[in-house]
């Protein structure tokens, strides 16, 4: 470089590096992102790659031994619907508690308590939620109590050791999520545009339709891909208060035994990339409905 | 403005479900807590006497003097080192216009979408391959994974909102970008920063996946800790596992508590959202 600079003394010197590099956005402090980068490189996208090659890398059989044993042993196989079966539900009811709530909270004034309550939860997390609820809706709990003291039950319901546990535990760590991230997309939402409507004689169900529904699908797509993934990664609550054995044995319960009980890593990559491929097609399957109701920005958001 | 009867009808309907869900859920917490002072509580509404020797037994069992010390040394270190990586590299991301910023974007992004569950499990095998698995090390870097992304996505906001022109002004006077981070960002930034720590420090406290899978006998945090002691349950006395949660609740209550004075609760859950 320097030789050739040398060389030719009279000619136009072209830019340094280092300035066409800041030209296009590279100087020093661009690079103060690479730490952070280099770790999740490192730490998040090397140890996927490296279980996905591990996963074709069995203890015995062929390249396609983990994922073939998962297909045809039911014990596997088994685990992604049982999982579907909890987090679908789970994440509809959520969602459909979530909007109409968060419709009327979004008129409030003073959101904070609530909000601080409903953040309770998610901060407590899954476990601290299971080993209360073990006790409060078991059978000598003050929810079957006041039940059948109000006389609406004759004797207690099992709420805990079965679906129903696992349901209600995903239900209050999953429903502020979901009201929380619904609530956000809500009050982003202009109320002029509301309020213009309303002057137009709209009523609160055709302002819905109209106005809300087709500015909030968007966040609803995504508040439900979250709220799915959340729940169909479930693992400490489906083992504590559900029946890890049978019908709570989620895919994630699979992983973490051949990781840990049966050493396989080669098994519980593999597992772990089903439980991702399968978390991606519902991601997927919702974006491509959503492309089907919704096209583009809205065309009556600006007119 | 006038209401129709089902409008209204519908609003009551909506709250008594909100009313309904808070009141099970503080019936649940208050569970808990009775439960760690109760003597005996079996097939009654209160329990026959109160106590506070569960207290002591748990502290004893569970070695929680052990597990607090792991777990605040755990939450420090990610706190510390979440902003050390996190508020730089926020920094280039708010300043500077590259080819392949979306990437680099989506690279930060993509830990905060998927679960820790999914991406756990291989990280763990990695850890374990490297010989970190099972050290306060190890369970140091899992739970930097999701929290350097999210400090990063909660301070971009912050730093674009200050006027650039205040870094010229120290640039043209000459401060290199460690003095400009020492004597003009960070103390404009101090409010987002703490913002940010006290909620990566909220949620390592809570994080129990990553820890779980990685945590050996000596790295265990107290809500892993706690998972321990429900799953044995049977073994040991049901108060002394719930003194053991009370005392899980009130480590992470009290700095939920001092986090809501600075930030609005729903960051907790939407992160990018632009502050107000």
């Amino acid at each position: 470089m320097s030789a050739l600079a040398s060389a030719a003394p009279v000619r136009q010197p072209r830019p340094s590096l280092r300035l066409r590099l800041a030209a296009s956005g590279i100087d020093g402090v661009t690079l103060l992102l690479l730490p952070a980068a280099l770790f999740l490189i490192a730490l998040f996208i090397y140890p996927f790659i490296y279980g996905f090659v591990l996963s074709f890398e069995p203890k015995q059989g062929g390249m396609f031994a983990n994922y073939q044993r998962f297909f045809s042993d039911p014990f596997f196989a088994n685990t992604v619907g049982t999982t579907m079966k909890i987090a679908l539900p789970v994440t509809l009811l959520n969602l459909a508690l979530a909007l109409p709530i968060a419709f009327r909270v979004r008129l409030l004034r003073r959101q904070r308590l609530l909000t601080t309550f409903l953040v309770l939860p998610i901060t407590l997390g899954t476990v601290l939620v299971a080993e209360g609820m073990l006790f409060y809706f078991g059978p000598q709990g003050w929810f079957n109590r006041t039940l059948m003291t109000l006389g609406l039950l004759s004797q207690p319901v099992r709420l805990v050791h079965n679906y129903w546990g696992v349901l209600i535990s995903l239900v209050i760590t999953g429903f502020p999520f979901t009201f929380l991230l619904t609530l956000s997309y809500i009050t982003g939402i202009d109320p002029s545009l509301e309020q213009a409507a309303a002057t137009l004689g709209a009523r609160a169900a055709a302002r819905f339709r109209h106005i809300f529904w087709p500015l909030l699908l968007p966040g609803l797509a995504i508040t439900f891909c979250l709220s799915f993934v959340q729940a169909y990664s479930v693992f400490p609550s489906a083992v504590l208060v559900g029946e890890p054995a049978a019908a709570t044995r989620v895919i994630s319960i699979a992983a973490y035994q051949s990781a840990f009980e049966d050493y396989d890593y080669s098994m519980a990559s593999a597992i772990a990339m089903i439980m991702a491929a399968t978390q991606l097609v519902v991601v997927l399957i919702v974006f491509a409905g959503r492309a089907l109701v919704y096209r583009g920005p809205v065309a009556s958001g600006k007119g | 403005m006038n209401r129709s009867l089902t409008e209204r009808l519908w609003a009551t309907a909506l709250w008594l479900l909100v009313a309904f869900f808070i009141l099970n859920l503080i019936a649940l917490i208050a569970t808990v807590i009775t439960s760690s002072f109760a003597t005996r509580w079996l097939g009654t509404w209160f329990p026959a006497d109160f106590t506070t020797r569960w207290y002591f037994s748990a502290w004893d069992e569970f070695q929680l003097g052990d597990v607090l010390t792991v777990t605040f040394e755990v939450v420090l270190a990610v706190v510390a080192l979440a902003g050390l990586l996190g508020v730089p590299a926020a920094y280039a991301l708010a300043r500077r216009d590259f080819p392949g910023k979306k990437l680099v974007m989506l690279l930060f992004l993509l830990p905060l979408l998927v679960p820790p569950i999914t991406y756990g499990i291989p990280m763990a095998t990695v850890l374990y391959r490297t010989g970190l698995g099972g050290t306060m090390a190890g369970v140091i870097l899992a739970n930097l994974v999701p929290t350097v992304p999210f400090v990063i996505l909660v301070m971009i906001p912050f730093i674009e909102q200050i006027d650039p022109r205040i870094e010229a002004a120290a640039r043209v006077f000459g401060a290199g970008t460690l003095r400009l981070f020492i004597h003009v960002l960070l103390p404009i930034l101090m409010p987002g920063v703490l913002a940010a720590l006290l909620l990566v420090l909220v949620r390592t406290i809570g994080m129990f996946e990553l820890t779980f899978l990685t945590a050996g006998p000596t790295s265990q945090t107290l809500v892993v800790a706690l998972y321990y002691a429900v799953f044995a349950a049977g073994v040991r006395a049901v108060q002394s596992i719930d003194a053991m949660a009370v005392i899980y609740m009130a480590t992470t209550l009290v700095w939920l508590l001092i986090a809501l004075r600075f930030v609005n609760p729903t960051q907790i859950v939407a992160r990018a959202k632009q502050t107000r």
